[in-house]
């Protein structure tokens, strides 16, 4: 069992980062707080797709003519390329949220979500 | 020289340039933004219509981004049910477009620019899922769609604002579902091509990794369709919004997830998997049934009408995936679900375009300030009657159409308490639908005087909601008379669906 999780480590970490992130963004008030489990469970994802892409001993994937037909391994480039892209995607996400984040301070004076509910049914079903 | 073989790239790649257009031009002059916004989404429409025709009488576009050969390069692909998807999300965009005009100038007078920008962003997003034949592709569009709804949503501020960031929260989590599923596919196969993917998994349909990553989509697209346990999110955004963004959130946007799932379970994993090896879609019909019927229910408890309309969206979102659910075990196969895309953008959209005017008039949520509207509103009122009548199932309209063929494919399929389920939440439709129009027609104002001063909405918001109050009986008929079925066909027959007959 032991060694089944020390040879798989790197899914491992994935997975627990991934849960921590979960766990934040459900159980947190904090609207800051759910938005630091959002990127903690993308970061996580993000890790396992980068140790996929990873061959222990593999060298960067450069291919020149030197090296070619040597016996060399390379690391697959294309998990890194992919995230790149979603590193992209989740920045975007970041900033909306954020930007959210801010007017709803704004609007309400608070970031705790119960505070907002609890400003919410003191309004009444206003939809203003 | 241009040909309809580049298509597929362009009609997404307009509405990206579109976008910046506006921000540029729309520093110049604020009011050239909705006509850019409106002429790109027109044209598009123009070249959707072209590539339905050249998909239906030639053949399927494949079109190769930089001219990479498919495993390796991202590869757009034009089938019948991207091209009916294309068509009918370009139709809804283009007519909440022309709504918007004198509607966002009400109510986001300083943010016209801003909003036609995000606007595109939203199309350009929905076009992207429904060209990309890359399942990576396919995620980067589905966030590109949903990061700018969220804007989108957010954008009327206050209750708005909250709506949105447990949008945001949720949506996130699907998203990310769908990255780690399309990230398990590539760890067994090496690829990212859809089709690819169709041709080296069936080896591997064993492998419990395969397995997980159905699983990751299956969850992670329920979130961005709104299915059943995971809707919470869908009734503030759908009400709190802009009244045109509520009718593309209803009909377009969710239905897009629909296509991302159809498309994934059936183009990526096939028919063989979700038959034999996964065989998730009874349970599917259940989780369906359960959602038309709590969905009706909570839209009989709503007092404000576009929450109503929100949770009749959760019941239709039940009518699309009973479709899909039974669409294995039938002869029609996709044909109902399909179909129910369609038929509930018309009648949705109407229905929220209609909700937006009573806001944009007099400031009207609640259901019980409509008393006398029936007269003030004549025309505006007549179109919700029809599309109303429409979701009710009254023939030959849309929702009649939707029925007929949902209860023709649950009879095939032995299962007479979906046939059941149909009828009741029938009912319950029946039941809250009235309680707008007794309030809009019979009960008047001349007890307390509470009858609302109002006159129609101006021409190019009430064009919309009539032309889509009419189409809601048009297009009825025109299933009717079986003029598309020869598409719908051509979807099934692409997905080895519906040959049993």
């Amino acid at each position: 069992m032991i060694d089944l999780i020390l040879a798989k480590y790197n899914y491992w970490t994935f997975i627990i980062l991934m849960l921590i992130g979960f766990y934040a963004m459900i159980a947190k008030d904090n609207l800051i707080k759910k938005v630091i489990g959002l990127s903690i469970f993308q970061t996580a994802i993000f890790l396992f797709y980068i140790s996929l892409g990873d061959i222990s001993g593999g060298t960067a994937p450069i291919v020149s003519e030197e090296i070619i037909g040597k016996g060399y391994i390379y690391v697959n480039p294309l998990p890194h390329v992919l995230i790149l892209t979603a590193i992209v995607v989740a920045v975007a996400t970041l900033a909306v949220a954020l930007a959210l984040i801010i007017r709803i301070y704004e609007e309400y004076g608070t970031i705790e979500e119960e505070e907002i509910l609890k400003i919410e049914r003191e309004r009444g079903t206003s939809c203003q | 020289m241009l040909s309809i073989e580049q298509f597929p790239l362009l009609i997404v790649v307009i509405s990206l340039l579109s976008a910046f257009t506006i921000l540029i031009l729309g520093w110049l002059n604020e009011k050239l933004a909705c006509y850019i916004s409106i002429v790109t989404v027109l044209v598009q429409f123009v070249m959707s219509i072209f590539v339905l025709n050249h998909v239906l009488t030639i053949g399927t576009i494949h079109y190769w981004l930089g001219g990479w050969m498919p495993p390796w390069g991202i590869e757009y692909v034009i089938d019948p049910m991207s091209a009916y998807m294309l068509v009918t999300l370009l139709f809804l965009g283009l007519v909440c477009a022309i709504y918007s005009k004198r509607n966002i100038e009400h109510e986001l007078p300083r943010k016209l620019v801003s909003f036609y920008t995000a606007y595109q962003l939203l199309i350009a997003g929905l076009c992207g899922v429904v060209v990309t034949g890359d399942i990576f592709n396919m995620f980067v569009f589905i966030e590109i769609m949903s990061i700018s709804s969220y804007a989108l949503i957010a954008s009327r501020g206050k209750i708005a604002l909250k709506a949105s960031f447990t949008y945001l929260v949720m949506g996130s989590i699907g998203a990310c579902f769908f990255l780690l599923g399309v990230g398990f596919l590539y760890s067994v196969t090496g690829s990212l091509n859809m089709h690819d993917l169709s041709v080296l998994l069936p080896l591997l349909y064993e492998n419990k990794v395969v397995q997980a990553a159905f699983v990751f989509f299956i969850v992670g697209l329920a979130i961005k369709m709104a299915l059943f346990p995971l809707h919470t999110w869908l009734p503030d955004a759908h009400a709190f919004a802009p009244a045109e963004i509520s009718a593309m959130l209803s009909g377009i946007i969710v239905a897009v997830s629909t296509y991302a799932f159809i498309r994934v379970t059936f183009s990526v994993f096939t028919l063989k998997f979700i038959t034999m090896y996964l065989p998730i879609f009874d349970i599917l019909c259940w989780v369906s049934v359960i959602a038309m019927l709590y969905g009706s229910v909570l839209a009989i408890t709503q007092t404000n009408l576009k929450r109503m309309l929100a949770y009749s969206s959760v019941a239709n979102m039940g009518y699309i995936m009973l479709g899909v659910g039974l669409s294995t075990s039938t002869s029609l196969g996709l044909t109902p679900a399909l179909m129910h895309i369609l038929n509930h953008a018309v009648m949705k959209g109407c229905l929220f375009m209609v909700a937006g005017a009573f806001i944009y008039k007099a400031d009207l949520w609640e259901i019980e300030d409509f008393r006398g509207l029936g007269r003030k509103m004549p025309y505006t009122t007549f179109a919700f009657i029809l599309a109303a009548l429409a979701m009710v199932g009254m023939p030959p309209s849309v929702g009649f159409v939707t029925k007929l063929y949902l209860i023709i494919a649950c009879m095939e399929a032995g299962q007479f308490i979906f046939v059941v389920a149909i009828f009741a939440s029938t009912l319950l439709i029946v039941y809250y639908f009235w309680r707008v129009i007794e309030y809009m027609y019979i009960r008047t104002g001349d007890k307390d005087d509470k009858e609302v001063e109002v006159d129609e909405v101006p021409v190019s918001m009430l064009i919309p909601i009539l032309i889509l109050g009419v189409l809601c009986f048009i297009i009825g008929i025109v299933w009717l008379i079986d003029i598309p079925l020869p598409m719908m066909d051509a979807v099934n027959s692409l997905f080895g669906l519906g040959g049993m007959s």
